[in-house]
């Protein structure tokens, strides 16, 4: 199972083992990782699922598709390694993947 | 019954939910609102009617739809179901347009809403948590002990008040005045709120008075961090037409003012109908944040959104014609058992409580959800911290409304620690 680090607003490291076909927003919310609330469960609806990812990772990520991008579009405080996690599915390729969580969910 | 009779002159109250044909449902009806009857009647069109026509009624031919998932799915596609040309069952009065940006597709609701987005952001909410608990605690420590008061008057308008002017930079004495243009914006003389249409745009037409000159002010001044001037300041709306400036005022005035009010106000009511629930509230204040979802899910303070069909669209085994009126009753959705577990109990430490469609869902999600949940939670922590009981004393008086979903009046009488 491949392994995804999400990291606080406050710097607390959580290391996740994720499961191949969850969603990034799915694996934090299963195993506990606090600071993403997925109101609309995976919808792409709510953008309360916000990470941004780390440098090294944004090419193997890909950006936001178009209805993500929409809703990314609305947060005053999106950052250019923002994605919305309900959009990523993990994959064997994300193993040591990194992300980072906002101080405030939108 | 008679024959022949159209929805919109079958009187639903007069018949119970399961008498009445489908084909004469008009769950839009006042009455259904006033008497509190109409949860039984959405119960019946989730059922066995989930989009269903409604082909006459006071406000003319619409859909409902009164299950989660048919909700979310034209909330959220914006491209096929239009917000324009206004997000309420009433259609915009010709003479009296308010365009404003709720009622907006993109890019333009967009760009305006972005210009004021930020007042009400998580990072600006931080700096004004410790502004809201002093105004709660002062509130609250002047209620009187031992007698009936109002909760609505005294704490609900009052605290959602305060917060509006303090958004607005809005005088402080004068902030009455925001609750009275919050309530005729969105009654008219069917409620009871008003004399008459004409009478309802002579207040409105106050409102852009007094805005106006605060507009001149906040023009001459740099700008700052409330909703006038970032207004004034904004390169989307520095150039709006009066009705415009009117119309996006009454969406932040009654976007601030309606559905906290109405939800500070319901969590008295359904912690009074659920006394194993306020025992659980006392011995564990940790739950206060998803007591507050819940609070917000409960009693879903914005019956409904509506929207206008680009195109043909297939929901649900019907048709939704290009053009057609489509109502999405947000109430009925947070109380679909297909989606929410027990969905008519009131639990506050209910699991997943955050995912209800109170703020909607795609880009026209309430802007202000974070510093609602925050004034919730703010007025909870305080009461458990003063209150063991606040105890509801009489039956409380309903808005006349199937849009604001809310309470005129709630007696209680408060029993200290």
């Amino acid at each position: 199972m491949p392994t995804i680090t999400y990291i606080e607003h406050d710097g607390t490291e959580h290391q996740v083992e994720a499961e191949v076909g969850a969603t990034l927003m799915q694996s934090a919310l299963d195993n506990g990782v606090p600071g993403i609330d997925g109101d609309c469960g995976g919808e792409c609806s709510c953008a309360t699922c916000h990470v941004m990812v780390k440098e090294d990772w944004t090419s193997t990520v890909g950006g936001p598709n178009d209805s993500e991008e929409e809703m990314l579009d609305l947060n005053p405080e999106r950052l250019s390694n923002s994605r919305l996690s309900c959009q990523i599915e993990i994959t064997e390729e994300l193993d040591g993947l990194v992300v980072e969580l906002p101080e405030f969910q939108f | 019954m008679t024959e022949q009779i159209s929805p919109s002159t079958l009187n639903m109250v007069d018949h119970e939910p399961y008498d009445i044909p489908l084909d004469k449902f008009d769950i839009s009806q006042q009455a259904l609102w006033a008497q509190d009857k109409k949860m039984e009647y959405f119960r019946r069109l989730r059922d066995e009617a989930p989009v269903h026509f409604c082909s006459d009624s006071e406000f003319g031919p619409y859909w409902s739809l009164t299950r989660y998932a048919d909700i979310l799915e034209v909330d959220k596609n914006w491209k096929d179901f239009s917000s324009e040309p206004a997000i309420t069952i009433v259609d915009p009065e010709e003479d009296f347009p308010l365009p404003m940006f709720i009622a907006m597709d993109p890019p333009k609701h967009d760009e305006q809403r972005k210009t004021v987005q930020g007042a009400v952001a998580p990072v600006n909410l931080k700096a004004l948590e410790s502004t809201i608990r002093l105004r709660t605690q002062n509130v609250l420590s002047d209620l009187p002990v031992g007698e009936d008061f109002d909760w609505v008057d005294r704490v609900s308008i009052e605290l959602t008040t305060q917060m509006l002017a303090t958004l607005f930079d809005f005088p402080f004495e004068d902030r009455r005045k925001l609750t009275r243009w919050s309530d005729v914006a969105t009654g008219g003389p069917e409620t009871g709120v008003v004399e008459s249409d004409e009478q309802r745009q002579e207040e409105l037409l106050e409102c852009l008075e007094y805005f106006t000159r605060l507009w001149q002010e906040r023009a001459k001044k740099g700008a700052s961090n409330d909703f006038i001037s970032m207004l004034v300041h904004g390169e989307a709306t520095k150039d709006m037409s009066p009705e415009e400036y009117l119309g996006n005022l009454i969406l932040l005035i009654v976007g601030g003012n309606d559905t906290t009010r109405n939800s500070m106000t319901s969590g008295v009511i359904a912690l009074n109908d659920n006394p194993g629930e306020y025992a659980k509230l006392r011995n564990n204040p940790m739950l206060i944040p998803n007591m507050v979802s819940e609070i917000i899910r409960w009693q879903t303070p914005l019956a409904h959104m509506r929207r206008i069909a680009n195109r043909d669209y297939k929901l649900s085994g019907k048709t939704i014609k290009r053009g057609d009126k489509v109502i999405m009753w947000y109430l009925s959705g947070n109380r679909d058992e297909r989606s929410i577990d027990r969905p008519d109990e009131f639990l506050i430490d209910r699991k997943q409580a955050r995912q209800h469609l109170a703020f909607g869902f795609g880009p026209h999600r309430c802007m202000g959800n974070r510093l609602a949940e925050l004034q919730l939670r703010i007025l909870w922590e305080e009461i458990q911290k003063r209150f063991h009981f606040i105890e509801v004393t009489g039956v409380p008086e309903l808005v006349p409304s199937n849009f604001v979903h809310g309470f005129v009046s709630l007696p209680v009488r408060l029993h200290p620690l």
